[in-house]
């Protein structure tokens, strides 16, 4: 556990501090959701109903913003290597940094998004529904990342390829958590039906990613 | 506890680098590891601690821990020194001490070793290679583990940073640890043997699990 723990805290210790990514995902979310009503213009009924969807596309691509270094900067530096030489099973590793990476970006959006989807004209139900799908959905998109981001660990510019290869993975978790954002806000469907297949999609994508990174990593070592 | 090597060879990117290595090293003694530069010297570290894949021959190490792999019970300070420039000297060696498992008692101690202790809390980022590479060495006295494999350890440091890092590789030595650094200068120990890697690329030699990636060299 010792190992474990060290790595988590090292990882979040240099999230929030100068040059690391926690602020910079959340930044990016503001930003964006910020600028979508003055695109749209002031139509309330719209935003409403664009809302959920612009949330969700916005924290997709910012839990992919500081995603490319998580493996890179390790491997630059050489603590890949020391790593590797661990005790600690790489695929464990692999989903501890996943841990530290979600806690240090990924959570800040699901805080933040209630508070910035006044601007899209989110109420009460709609803003506790959007939170629940994000907070569920949120570790999907950052474990399957893993995958990318240790695929692109050895490539200089890694960031364009972690982007190809990991959104069109992303989509299903994309479909399933906006079809339950809006299905709480009235829709065809019951909000379980898709909440249920984004909750099998996280827990699916929590066993898969860490596998699937820690092949990559150790294939590239090689 | 003893470190053997048998006609050991690597192979990367389909190059043959070295083969028919053979070496033995027991507690107490180094082994300096010489070779022109692309010779395989940070590859034969490497493969020992198990980053580079061995092409054939076999690596042993006796009076280990069995369950364990060589690499798990070695340390490795390689060309990289393993910092992350936004954490403190102190938090730095703090990591790696509770990644490799050892209690975070004794951290001021290490530091003291390498002279860093007055620098403990400053960014890692403001340090010179120099103070850099005596960082990554303290993180070898903070966590105890018999094997030492080290890549060109004096450089960037200055005669008496490698005055000191003789010191305590001595020291590691008459512990009852083995050395194995790679390495074009003197390492300043007593009685250091030397495995001098062939000058010569190796003929090329036909594996028996490798078909079509073989690559002749004239």
């Amino acid at each position: 556990m010792k190992p474990l723990a060290a790595i988590l805290f090292r990882d979040m210790r240099i999230a929030v501090r100068v040059g690391g990514g926690a602020l910079m995902g959340v930044l990016f979310f503001v930003v964006v959701v910020t600028l979508v009503p003055f695109a749209l213009g002031p139509d309330l009924a719209l935003l409403k109903r664009v809302g959920p969807a612009i949330l969700w596309l916005a924290a997709l691509l910012a839990s992919l913003l500081a995603l490319d270094r998580l493996f890179a900067a390790d491997h630059d530096d050489g603590s890949l290597d020391l790593i590797l030489m661990g005790r600690a099973p790489l695929e464990i590793v692999v989903a501890t940094k996943g841990l530290a990476h979600w806690l240090s970006t990924g959570l800040p959006l699901v805080i933040a998004a209630p508070l910035i989807g006044l601007s899209l004209n989110l109420d009460g139900p709609a803003a506790a529904a959007l939170v629940l799908t994000l907070l569920v959905g949120t570790p999907a998109l950052t474990f399957i990342g893993l995958i990318g981001a240790a695929i692109a660990v050895t490539l200089r510019r890694g960031g364009l390829l972690l982007a190809v290869l990991v959104l069109p993975l992303c989509v299903p978790v994309l479909i399933f958590g906006v079809a339950a954002a809006n299905a709480a806000v009235g829709g065809t469907v019951p909000f379980g039906t898709p909440f249920t297949i984004l909750c099998a999609l996280t827990l699916a994508s929590l066993v898969v990613g860490p596998f699937a990174a820690a092949a990559a990593l150790r294939q590239e070592m090689e | 506890m003893r470190l053997s090597a048998t006609d050991l060879a690597c192979r990367r990117g389909g190059r043959d680098v070295f083969a028919g290595v053979n070496f033995s090293v027991a507690s107490g003694e180094s082994l300096a590891i010489r070779g022109r530069n692309g010779a395989g010297k940070s590859s034969l570290l490497r493969m020992v601690v198990g980053l580079v894949r061995v092409a054939s021959g076999r690596l042993s190490l006796e009076g280990g821990d069995p369950e364990l792999t060589i690499g798990e019970q070695a340390h490795y300070l390689g060309h990289l020194d393993a910092l992350k420039p936004s954490l403190s000297v102190a938090e730095n060696l703090q990591f790696w001490s509770a990644f490799f498992g050892a209690d975070n008692a004794g951290l001021n101690e290490p530091l003291r070793a390498v002279g860093l202790d007055a620098l403990a809390d400053l960014p890692a980022a403001y340090l010179s290679a120099g103070q850099r590479r005596r960082l990554s060495i303290a993180r070898l006295l903070a966590v105890k583990r018999s094997l030492w494999l080290l890549d060109e350890p004096t450089s960037t440091l200055d005669a008496a940073a490698q005055v000191r890092l003789a010191e305590i590789m001595q020291a590691h030595l008459a512990g009852g640890g083995i050395i194995l650094a790679a390495t074009h200068g003197a390492l300043g120990l007593d009685d250091t043997r030397e495995l001098r890697l062939a000058d010569t690329p190796p003929p090329s030699f036909v594996e028996e699990d490798q078909g079509g990636r073989e690559q002749q060299e004239t």
